[in-house]
Parts: structure tokens; C-alpha cells; sequence
């Protein structure tokens, strides 16, 4: 049987974070990352773990004025089921429904993927793309930190370890668009070969782009925006030049890697044609 | 850790190291060997149960998370678990998967009936791309789905597909 080290069940988010001053404790929250990292002996056990399930504090998704919420602990399939999150943010919705399968999204939480810091993780392009806010907690206090600045090498995260990820912040910006597309080797249960959101703002009047967030995954050591391909699409309009032109750019941009799911090349190529088509499809032609 | 739980419908109160699967401790601890390991890791869903209405993978819960839960396993099934030797019946997504040839072997069926379980309870009904999607978690590694899909859009259709 896999190791068993000691665990901690706290009741209150005080008790938590009281427990985490006192000493290191790896958090499980759904346990769909730890518990493999356990079984399949990838490193040491943790010497210690705190379970996160029953903190209630952690959960929940709901509209604070123009702010989509969603608790560190939300599960893929309440995500799926949320009405508030298909009506203001499909991409999530559609992001959760492409992570492992039933028996995963019924365990697997928003707050897992983030802290898991895994350049594969499948939320977190879309949060990158939508401009979230990660909002991370202990006993020295709440702080706020941008989705942008949080995974900052390779599963690593500016998460202090006596701290714990509490929920994630969207902004509903008004004429927002964003697109969702994940590539694996079959639908269910794979893990992406490169992973992609698309984000921006049409002008009511021509047509054309702004604040455009191009995020992907599975091709860097983290989670990453591509700021030059960006620079492409903002202030253009989605012709078929913008695209090509787009494409190119992220094909020299990105700096993926050879590895067992894929090779550096199939991703290049795979994410330049995957932004082409979602520019393709939103220019409507 | 003392944990209490409802395990097909009888109440099981254990000390066991929190941290131990519940799969381990459905197995080892409670003899209940239905529930089966295949890869540990959560990819093949061979450890499938059903806690607190919704499937998951043994393998991957730590049983303080199960603590004060309902759990059902594939020895739930059946209308009288460790009910009397005479006593045939089985579930209708059991008698489904016999019917159809749909229990190819001891390894996933388990699994496979647990998911499919779920998917009933949660309403889901005979279309095939939807029962699909629902066993997506559970792998075969020899025969096939076709026989598994069947069995369980008839059990969905009410036994008369
Ligand atoms: C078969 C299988 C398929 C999968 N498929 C996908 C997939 O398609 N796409 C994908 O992105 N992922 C996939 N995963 C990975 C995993 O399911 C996700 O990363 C999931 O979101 C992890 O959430 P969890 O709650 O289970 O995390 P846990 O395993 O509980 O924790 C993950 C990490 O985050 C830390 N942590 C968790 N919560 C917090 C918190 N609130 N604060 C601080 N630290 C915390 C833990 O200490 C740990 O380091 C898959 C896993 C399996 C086993
Ligand atoms: S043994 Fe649990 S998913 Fe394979
Ligand atoms: S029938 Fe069980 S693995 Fe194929």
C-alpha cells in the first residue's frame, strides 16, 4: 500500500491556517494530483498532510458585481453544472468538461490545478486569458495576486508554503469574447499536447480587436501568455491576413518541448493551426 | 483516524490511518474485494465506487474525505447484499450486462457497473454518446466497449432495449 503519512483534518479555514503556521503540511484538496504523486513514489511522501475537503469556506461559485468568484475548492462538475458559469464563462465550462472524466471532475478542484502548477493544467490558460486574480490566504493575511504573476517556473508557484489558495477572481468585461480549445491524444481522461484560450474585445463599431490575451499550456515550462502574437491581433480585425500573420507569430514565439505526450514541432505547429482556426471562427469565415 | 461510514447501507465505524485509500481500506480493512486496483493512479477506473451519489475513483480518496459519507460498492448492488445463498437477484444494470455479454471479465466490470450506476441515478438514459462519455474514466484493456455500452443503454431503456 502506498504511504500513509499523518493528516490533519481541520474544520474552520482558522484551524487550517493555524495548523500550516505551525508546521509544513501539503494540502489535499481533491487528492486527484497528490494521491498519484504518493502511489506512484514521484519523490519523497509528504512528511506531513492537511486535508482541505471540509473547509466549506472553500467553496462556492457566485457573482460579486462585475466578478465571477469561484472557491479554491469548486470541483470540475459543479463547475459544469453552474448556471452562473455558463452563462458568463463558458470557456471554463468547456475547459472543466475536457479534464480527465467523471470520476476526476468529480474530485478534481480549480484550486488544485492552480496549486498543482502543472504547465499541462487545463483552467489555467483560461485564467490567464481572462485577466483572473488568484487570492491566496494564512495567518499573516489575504493577498491578491494576478493570475499572470503566479506560476513562475517550472510547478512553481508564488504560493508561501504556510499558505493556502482560498478562490479565484474573474472580471466580467463587457463585450468579452473567449475561446476554449484543448488538444490530447483521445477526448477523455488525456493529458493536453498543448492547451489554448483566446480572448478579446470587438469594437462595436469595426469590428477590431482589443486587449487581446493569447494563453496556452503544455508549451513552456508553465502556463504562459503570448504577448508578441498578442501584439499581432490587438488593434486588428479577424481577417484572414491577421491570422495567418498571428499563426506565424506564435509558431516562432513559443519554446515548447520534446517529451512523451509530443515533440516540440507537432506542438509549434498544432498551436499556430489551433489559433488560426479560433481566429478563423471568430472572423466568421 | 476513527471513521464512520455508511458501506452499502451498513454502518462501519474503523480506526485506520487517515491518509489510507479508501480503496485500501474497502479491500483490506472490510474484505470487501469487488471494488478492484488496476493502475492506482486514477486512469483506468477499476476502483470505481459511488460516494455520496457520485462516482469516483478509490484509488484516489483519502478516507478521512469519506468519513460520515454513504459509499456504495459493486457488493451494493444487488437488491440483498450478503443476503441469503438462494437469493439470485441482481441489479438491473447487472442482469443487463449478463444479457448482453456485457461482463467480459473481473477486472473493470466492477468499475464499469458502479460509473454506469451513477449515471443512472443521475437520470442519464440510453444515448449512446452519453454513456460514453460516463465510462470515459473506465478502461477495457481487451475486449472492447461495444457489449458494455449495450448493457447499459438497456438497463437505461428499462431492461427492454
Ligand atoms: C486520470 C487523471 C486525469 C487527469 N486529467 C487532467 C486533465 O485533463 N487536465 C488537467 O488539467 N488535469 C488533469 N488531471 C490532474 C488533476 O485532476 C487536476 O490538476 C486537479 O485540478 C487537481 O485538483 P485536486 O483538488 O485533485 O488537487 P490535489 O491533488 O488535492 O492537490 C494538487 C496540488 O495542489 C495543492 N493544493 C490543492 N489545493 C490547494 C489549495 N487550496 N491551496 C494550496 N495548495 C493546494 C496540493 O498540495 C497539491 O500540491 C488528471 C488527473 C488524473 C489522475
Ligand atoms: S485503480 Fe483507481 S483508477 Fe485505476
Ligand atoms: S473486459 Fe475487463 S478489461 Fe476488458
Amino acid at each position: 500500500m502506498p504511504a500513509e503519512p499523518p493528516i490533519e483534518v481541520p474544520r474552520s479555514l482558522a484551524e487550517a491556517f493555524a495548523i500550516l503556521a505551525a508546521a509544513p503540511h501539503r494540502p489535499v484538496a481533491g487528492g486527484t494530483d497528490v494521491l498519484v504523486q504518493i502511489a506512484g513514489e514521484l519523490g519523497p511522501p509528504p512528511e506531513r498532510v492537511i486535508d482541505l475537503w471540509r473547509l466549506d469556506e472553500l467553496r462556492g461559485i457566485g457573482l460579486e458585481g462585475d466578478t465571477l468568484a469561484l472557491g479554491a475548492l469548486t470541483t470540475y462538475t459543479e463547475i459544469r453544472r453552474s448556471a452562473v458559469c455558463l452563462e458568463h464563462l463558458p470557456a471554463l465550462v468547456d475547459a472543466a468538461a475536457t479534464i480527465g472524466a467523471a470520476q476526476i471532475q468529480n474530485r478534481g478542484t480549480l484550486g488544485g490545478n492552480i496549486a498543482n502548477a502543472s504547465p499541462a493544467g487545463d483552467s489555467l490558460p483560461v485564467l490567464l486569458a481572462m485577466d483572473a486574480e488568484i487570492v491566496v490566504g494564512g495567518v499573516r493575511g489575504e493577498q491578491t495576486i494576478p493570475a499572470r504573476d503566479f506560476w513562475v517556473a517550472y510547478r512553481r508557484t508564488a504560493l508561501q508554503p504556510d499558505e493556502l489558495v482560498l478562490r479565484v477572481r474573474i472580471p466580467l468585461v463587457a463585450r468579452r469574447e473567449i475561446r476554449f480549445r484543448k488538444v490530447g491524444t483521445r477526448r477523455a481522461q488525456a493529458i493536453s499536447k498543448v492547451v489554448m484560450a483566446l480572448a478579446w474585445r470587438s469594437s462595436p463599431g469595426d469590428g477590431g480587436w482589443s486587449d487581446v490575451r493569447v494563453a496556452l499550456g503544455s508549451v513552456a515550462a508553465t502556463p504562459i501568455r503570448a504577448t508578441a502574437t498578442e501584439a499581432v491581433l490587438d488593434g486588428a480585425a479577424p481577417t484572414a491576413e491577421t491570422a495567418e500573420r498571428a499563426a506565424a507569430t506564435l509558431a516562432a514565439e513559443i519554446q515548447p518541448i520534446d517529451d512523451v505526450r509530443s515533440t516540440a514541432d507537432y506542438r509549434r505547429v498544432v498551436a499556430a493551426r489551433v489559433l488560426h482556426r479560433l481566429v478563423r471562427d471568430a472572423g466568421g469565415w | 483516524m476513527n471513521v464512520r461510514m455508511l458501506v452499502n447501507g451498513a454502518p462501519v465505524e474503523i480506526d485506520v490511518p487517515g491518509m489510507r485509500r479508501l480503496l485500501d481500506v474497502l479491500r483490506e480493512d472490510l474484505g470487501l474485494t469487488g471494488t478492484k486496483e488496476g493502475c492506482g493512479e486514477g486512469e483506468c477506473g477499476a476502483c470505481s465506487v459511488i460516494l455520496d451519489g457520485q462516482v469516483v475513483d478509490a484509488c484516489l480518496v483519502p478516507v478521512s474525505q469519506a468519513d460520515g459519507s454513504t459509499v456504495r460498492t459493486v457488493e451494493g448492488l444487488a437488491p440483498t447484499p450478503g443476503g441469503g445463498a438462494g437469493d439470485r437477484r441482481l441489479d438491473e444494470l447487472q442482469q443487463a450486462f449478463l444479457e448482453t455479454g456485457g461482463a467480459q471479465c473481473g477486472i473493470c466490470t466492477p468499475g464499469m457497473l458502479m460509473a454506469a450506476r451513477a449515471y443512472l441515478d443521475a437520470g442519464g438514459g440510453p444515448d449512446e454518446a452519453a454513456i460514453r462519455e460516463a465510462i470515459a474514466g473506465n478502461l477495457c484493456r481487451c475486449t472492447g466497449y461495444t457489449k458494455i455500452v449495450e448493457a447499459i443503454a438497456r438497463a437505461a431503456a428499462g431492461g427492454a432495449a
